[in-house]
């Protein structure tokens, strides 16, 4: 798509004198889809998909360099990480990640990727620069979610089988602490501040709020929604405002986003979105949130000021992950 | 053999560098019960028999157990035990008692169960019926030191016929081998068809020599035989009752009428299959072959749990005191995660773990039950099998 092209599409809507809701954002939103073996590139402003990249088989966790001029990708069945150059919208290198690579995260100073090694029960520390793994860490069984601390000090690895947050030291590789949470923790987030992280368990339907310098367990966040089975309500996606006053959580086959006051941990709200919520994803100046639908295989677009859904937009196979660039 | 497993775990155990357990580990002994079997002779080859079926299920999760048990210093000890065909498992209950086990997986048909579950030393132990779907055990014959992770026949027929039912196809012809078995899993069948108002429009017994594949010529026999056996009475779909895996599979492609056949063949209603891979599942499949060069059987499935419930309760009370395991175990809190999408309970009416029933085709999932829009007022699993207002269990 040529941007003149997009530029004469605006002009048209506003010749046509159509009132054009949100001012064109220029976001660009990367979501991997992990049937169809592609990353969808969505174009923030128009809300359509632009671009769909080809990438290695069963693409789940997805991230940016540090400055944001490439994106990982872990591909699960290739037992690797592709590398894509944002620019030319190509997959242009590859990083080994130990097998079975499913969910990893980017340390801040942006040297090195942590990735979980769902089949073998490990972490595996990559150095981007020399494309080697350079650490193992023996975790739980499953190890899925990862978070790491502001200052990049603290790792948090949650395993899916042994149901715990793993607290590890990124200097050492060492687990210091770990802490049990509700059946089938996926995802591990830390606030911006770094004081606490929270772990969202599926099969357990809660959320773990922990401390990190005490590592005990502040809060347990519950969800109800109305006319929806409890075994339905399975969080997986959490995402949290930068100013650490609201948070979301995706609940999964309840196809509901809960809308969470961070500092009460009250929920607020349920938002209706597709079928099987999984991931989430703030846009830049957090008035968005974008998330994946694995099982309508699209994407919905919450106005946060609006409070409410404002698009769908169809995506890939089985959509998982989902990154937005500014 | 169960030392010699050990063994290899703790080996392996350190050239992975794993973190070894700290000074005197809290251990956490599982006693895994079965009898030796005449060996039988596989319907296909493409299912090969293996004569490990069950207690590698119960391997994989003594070692899952002892991965999360290192971060908690509890250790997880397996006694595996087989008696011979013609041996007592009250005598084998007796030893296992004495070498301290308490929490028993039994991979046992109905009557060596009980057998077993009433031994005077069984008394104070916690059961795991990995086995017996037989649906009696779980009423008349129902026993306080059993519980049963097996699905019952009843939940497996509830499952198939809730498809069914979605499906609109309410027309049934049913047909019986010749086993007690077989005449159990066509109750169950019945019960189901009430329940779910589907209509059994004929029953059928399957009295012909069971096929020999080998036979030059044996597909002529069975082309003709069930072309005329399966004449009668219109109908939806062709219900199968042969748990022995004796004629079953014949039925497909050779009926009279070109109707789907399901039951114990065909579409199976099934606690585990390899052509499952949701919710995780890929990865103890990966897990499972790795150790045991096969796939996961459902009766390495229902081990694997019930070693992982006791696994999840010392976990969750960071105790080694099967009382205090199997409390936990029965309690409200528990909850265990088993790659079906949501936690797993046991009824306390009959000791039954609620769980999804796979639909499971030869080569794909099909479904898995319950189905959307059968409601229940406490937990839609309850729809499967017996519930607390229909169960006969009075002994809990």
């Amino acid at each position: 798509m040529s941007l003149t092209g997009g530029a004469a599409r605006i002009g048209a809507l506003a010749l046509l004198g159509l009132a054009v809701a949100q001012p064109a954002q220029a976001d660009t939103i990367y979501v991997s889809n992990e049937k169809s073996n592609t990353v969808s590139v969505v174009d923030g402003g128009k809300l359509q998909v632009i671009a769909t990249i080809k990438v290695g088989r069963r693409p789940r966790g997805i991230t940016f360099n540090e400055d944001m001029t490439q994106i990982f990708v872990c591909v699960g069945d290739d037992n690797r990480i592709d590398v894509i150059d944002v620019a030319t919208q190509k997959v242009v290198d590859r990083l080994p990640s130990g097998p079975d690579p499913e969910l990893f995260v980017l340390d801040p100073q942006g040297h090195r990727l942590y990735v979980a090694n769902e089949d073998d029960n490990m972490v595996s520390v990559v150095d981007i620069a020399s494309k080697k793994i350079i650490g193992e860490i023996q975790v739980g069984v499953e190890p899925e979610g990862m978070g790491v601390s502001p200052d990049g000090k603290i790792l948090v690895n949650t395993s899916e089988t042994t149901n715990m947050a793993h607290f590890i030291d990124t200097e050492s590789h060492k687990i210091i602490d770990n802490v049990l949470v509700d059946a089938r923790p996926r995802v591990a987030q830390f606030t911006g501040d770094g004081r606490f992280v929270w772990v969202s368990s599926e099969v357990g339907g809660t959320v773990s709020v922990i401390d990190v310098s005490s590592r005990k367990l502040v809060h347990k966040i519950s969800f109800a929604v109305q006319g929806v089975p409890r075994e339905s309500i399975q969080p997986v996606g959490i995402q949290l405002t930068s100013d650490g006053q609201r948070a979301f959580v995706a609940l999964g086959p309840a196809n509901r986003v809960a809308e969470i006051d961070a500092k009460t941990y009250e929920v607020k709200r349920y938002h209706l979105v597709g079928q099987r919520v999984w991931n989430l994803a703030l846009s830049p100046d957090e008035k968005r949130l974008y998330t994946t639908n694995g099982v309508s295989n699209d994407m919905s677009v919450m106005d946060l000021e609006r409070g409410r859904v404002v698009k769908s937009i169809s995506v890939g196979g089985a959509p998982w992950g989902v990154i937005v660039k500014p | 053999m169960g030392r010699a497993a050990a063994l290899l775990t703790i080996a392996a155990a350190l050239l992975l560098g794993v973190p070894a357990w700290g000074a005197d580990p809290m251990v956490v002994r599982i006693g895994y019960l079965t009898r030796a079997e005449e060996p039988r002779i596989p319907q296909t080859f493409l299912e090969p028999v293996s004569d490990d079926e069950g207690v590698q299920g119960a391997r994989l999760a003594i070692a899952d157990n002892n991965t999360t048990g290192r971060f908690l210093n509890q250790r997880f000890d397996l006694v595996e035990v087989t008696v011979p065909e013609d041996g007592r498992v009250e005598d084998a209950v007796r030893d296992l008692a004495g070498q301290g086990v308490r929490l028993l997986v039994a991979d046992l048909k109905e009557d060596a169960l009980l057998a077993a579950a009433a031994a005077p030393e069984a008394g104070d132990m916690l059961l795991f019926n990995t086995r017996a779907p037989d649906d009696d055990l779980r009423n008349e014959r129902c026993r306080a030191n059993l519980l049963h992770v097996t699905p019952s026949r009843r939940m497996q027929a509830d499952a198939l016929a809730q498809y069914l039912a979605s499906r609109k196809w309410m027309n049934w012809l049913l047909v019986v081998g010749r086993t007690p078995q077989d005449a159990a899993y066509a109750d169950a069948i019945r019960a189901a068809a009430k329940r779910y108002r589907a209509k059994i429009v004929e029953e059928k017994r399957w009295t012909f020599e069971d096929a020999n594949r080998r036979v030059d010529t044996g597909h002529v026999t069975v082309q003709s035989e069930i072309l005329t056996f399966t004449q009668g009475t219109e109908h939806d779909v062709l219900v199968v009752a042969d748990e022995a895996d004796g004629f079953g599979e014949y039925l497909l492609y050779q009926t009279w009428l070109p109707r789907p056949v399901v039951g114990t063949h065909g579409l199976v209603p099934t606690a585990w299959s390899r052509v499952h891979e949701q919710w995780g599942a890929t990865q103890i499949h990966s897990r499972f072959e790795r150790q045991a060069g096969r796939w996961m059987r459902p009766r390495d499935y229902t081990a694997w749990m019930a070693v992982r419930a006791v696994g999840e309760a010392a976990t969750r009370t960071k105790s080694a005191d099967p009382a205090a395991l199997a409390a936990f175990v029965r309690g409200p809190d528990f909850t265990l995660p088993a790659f079906k999408g949501q936690g797993l309970t046991f009824r306390d009416w009959d000791g039954q773990l609620r769980q999804p029933v796979l639909l499971a085709g030869p080569r794909v999932l099909v479904s898995v039950s319950p189905q959307p829009g059968y409601l229940h007022q406490y937990s839609e699993l309850d729809t499967l099998g017996d519930d607390r207002p229909e169960s006969r269990c009075r002994n809990r």
